[in-house]
């Protein structure tokens, strides 16, 4: 691997600092801004904890951005499926990243049949399936069985949107 | 009551056949999603949560029971056929096995797994039914100040004992402890972290935060790096063993369930740790060292026995203290708290059929999974065959189904993929799950301890090392915060050759991780290059 890899692979870790930082002055801020009276029946009072966990947050994220600068590295998780000889692929998760979303901002107007099958669907095309058909009707078939199964064998009632009545 | 009386009364539970009907859905369901590869037994627990949420206490929990048992041995079958295991308990098992596999021993190497685990399990089982009364009864006589030592010392004994980088450790419990803060505090009612968003107000739902750092996180984690090429899994047909095989076998069984359920009821369990040391007395012990590491059954007996005794022994604290020690009891306990029930020393009093009905249900889960699994292991190993765009597509929707039905609002989805997103970049920069889960689930209860403590001692902090239990438990903190320093001091007092002495200071403390991680990339590299050649 070439210096400049490994010094942006270095300073892409920079960021994971930076997040533990930024969490830790929010914790500190929102803990500051709680107004409490001092009670005896609570010596230590809801401020105490956040503070402390705010401290170790911007001590993790000033050590962890020494550690990084002096050449430390995280380890990458491995796995049965992974693959982390080539660069991570965002390609894949971009579009899986998307599905997801789309989900999301169905699921309560469209219903779960119709927003599941858009998420199963989507994510199957994202992570590289070309069987455009047989997809979709897997992807319909699970979000049928998983509304009745949840409807009539576990009493929870996924929404139903714009399938009311027909479903 | 005694312990016998108790426990024949749980099985009397356990056993109606519904129940039994329960068990065994359990076992199905946990083995065949801890077949699947990057679903170990954590995130199968928490995936079907939501399944159980319909049912009453008793009957979920006795499918909890062997969806626990079944998720643990399906990952053993993964690692034996695969190699690469996603979870670390399974690294050994995958060392010897999948050699054995490889050489034509796949049946023998599953056989001994399986039986191994059950023996493991149903003697790990009855100490846990024997300790854990014993445990409550020791633990009734804590008060708070104990007990905030003891979940301090579990904290970071997890965070520090395990994984290879204690910083990135730290820094994954600071996130953890942040995300348990959100909510309305419980003494004051005041809000937390919850940015005027009035649906934060209940806390982040543990079973969402689980879903979110493991189902979600690990499915984005693999799209990124997915490999295009097709496993190479090995054929198994039904598992048995030969009488040497049992002959080898034995000794290695009950070597490792002595090794694991110890290191799994400790605060800083888990199964890393035994199923390691099983590994080296095996190696030390057996008559065939030639054989290890081209396939020694030994190596797959202790392991795997020490695997599952450990997650027995796990437990026993999260029974009879209510204190995880793993990601697998912290889920449990959530499932536990999400029923009303806090595990605990009052939890035997005040839930005593439930409890007894649950160890019951671990002594039948395992001998169900023996009895359906061996001749099953055929069908989990096509399992490993279903393709990967259905299988990870399958994992984010089944955590969405999951995490919308909790509480049937499309926030807690938003949140699941805000929590995704945390847990891939986890993954990629090697900081730990397990002490985010522990912290968000322990962090609330530490806090309330502490509370508890000093308004008892009317704001005194000498409270805090009021009980004689507490100031142990302080020291052994001590000794597991400053043992790398106390190792460094001793290590620069000893003359060192000079080529052992690092160039750069900092490398004394952080330079493992690039030494582990360039050993794994280096193995992996050759992992890959190997099944290339085989199927280009």
């Amino acid at each position: 691997m070439s210096t400049l890899a490994t010094g942006l692979k270095g300073r892409a870790e920079l960021g994971v600092a930076l997040l533990l930082g930024a969490v830790g002055v929010l914790v500190f801020l929102d803990a500051n801004g709680l107004v409490t009276p001092y009670s005896k029946s609570d010596p230590v009072g809801p401020k105490a904890v956040p503070f402390v966990v705010a401290g170790l947050l911007v001590v993790c994220a000033i050590l962890l951005a020494i550690n990084v600068l002096r050449g430390g590295k995280g380890e990458v998780e491995g796995g049965e499926d992974i693959d982390l000889a080539h660069p991570a692929d965002w390609k894949t998760v971009l579009p899986l990243a998307g599905a997801f979303i789309l989900n999301i901002l169905l699921i309560d107007w469209a219903g779960w049949v119709i927003s599941g099958t858009v998420l199963f669907w989507g994510s199957v095309l994202a992570l590289g399936s070309r069987h455009y058909v047989r997809d979709g009707i897997i992807s319909v078939a699970l979000s049928l069985a998983t509304f009745y199964g949840f409807y009539l064998g576990l009493g929870i009632a996924l929404p139903a949107g714009l399938l009311e009545g027909i479903l | 009551m005694d312990v016998w009386s108790s426990l024949m009364d749980g099985f009397a539970t356990a056993l109606t056949p519904m129940n039994l009907l329960y068990a065994m859905i359990g076992v199905l369901l946990g083995t065949a999603v801890g077949v699947l590869p990057g679903l170990g037994p954590a995130m199968t627990v928490a995936l079907l949560l939501p399944v159980t949420a319909a049912l009453e206490p008793t009957s979920a929990f006795i499918m909890f029971a062997g969806i626990y048992y079944g998720g643990m041995y399906g990952g053993s079958t993964t690692s034996i056929l695969l190699n690469t295991p996603g979870e670390s308990s399974s690294v050994v098992t995958a060392i010897e096995g999948n050699k054995m596999a490889k050489a034509g021993r796949a049946a023998q190497a599953l056989a001994t797994a399986a039986i191994g685990s059950f023996i493991a399990g149903t003697i790990g089982t009855a100490l846990l039914a024997g300790l854990a009364p014993l445990v409550v009864q020791f633990a009734v006589s804590l008060g708070a100040p104990s007990y905030f030592a003891i979940m301090i010392l579990a904290l970071l004994a997890v965070t520090a004992v395990l994984g290879s980088s204690r910083l990135r450790g730290f820094a994954s419990l600071g996130l953890g402890l942040a995300i348990g803060l959100v909510g309305i505090d419980s003494v004051t009612g005041q809000r937390r972290l919850t940015f005027g968003q009035p649906m934060l107000a209940d806390g982040l739902d543990i079973v969402v935060v689980a879903v979110a750092i493991f189902a979600v996180g690990e499915a984005l984690w693999v799209a990124a790096h997915l490999r295009r090429s097709p496993l190479h899994i090995i054929p198994v047909g039904r598992p048995w063993m030969g009488k040497k095989d049992w002959a080898r076998s034995w000794k290695p069984w009950l070597r490792g369930t002595a090794f694991g359920f110890p290191f799994g009821a400790l605060p800083a369990g888990g199964a890393e740790i035994p199923t390691f040391l099983s590994y080296v007395t095996e190696k030390r012990l057996t008559k065939h060292p030639e054989e290890f590491g081209k396939g020694a059954i030994e190596g797959v007996a202790g392991p795997e026995a020490a695997n599952n005794a450990a997650a027995a022994g796990t437990l026993t604290p999260m029974l009879a203290l209510g204190l995880p020690t793993n990601a697998t009891a912290a889920v449990m306990l959530a499932a536990f708290t999400s029923y009303g029930i806090q595990p605990g020393p009052q939890l035997f009093s005040s839930q005593g059929p439930l409890v007894w009905a649950l160890i019951a249900s671990l002594f039948i889960g395992n001998l169900l999974l023996l009895l359906i699994n061996l001749p099953l292991a055929p069908l989990w190993a096509k399992l490993l065959q279903l393709p990967r765009p259905y299988l990870y597509a399958g994992i984010l929707f089944f955590a969405t189904l999951g995490a919308y039905s909790v509480n049937l609002q499309a926030f807690d989805l938003v949140i699941l993929l805000v929590l995704g997103a945390l847990g891939f970049m986890m993954r990629r920069f090697g900081l730990p799950v397990l002490p985010l889960i522990l912290g968000v689930i322990l962090g609330p209860r530490i806090e309330g301890q502490l509370r508890r403590t000093l308004q008892l001692f009317a704001g005194d902090p000498a409270g805090l090392w009021s009980e004689p239990i507490a100031v142990v438990v302080y020291i052994i903190v001590a000794i597991v915060i400053l043992w790398p320093l106390l190792f460094k001091l001793v290590r620069r007092n000893r003359p060192v050759p000079a080529s052992v002495v690092p160039a750069h200071p900092s490398e004394v403390l952080l330079g493992e991780d690039d030494a582990i991680q360039a050993d794994q990339n280096s193995t992996r590299i050759h992992h890959n290059s190997h099944h290339n050649k085989e199927k280009p």
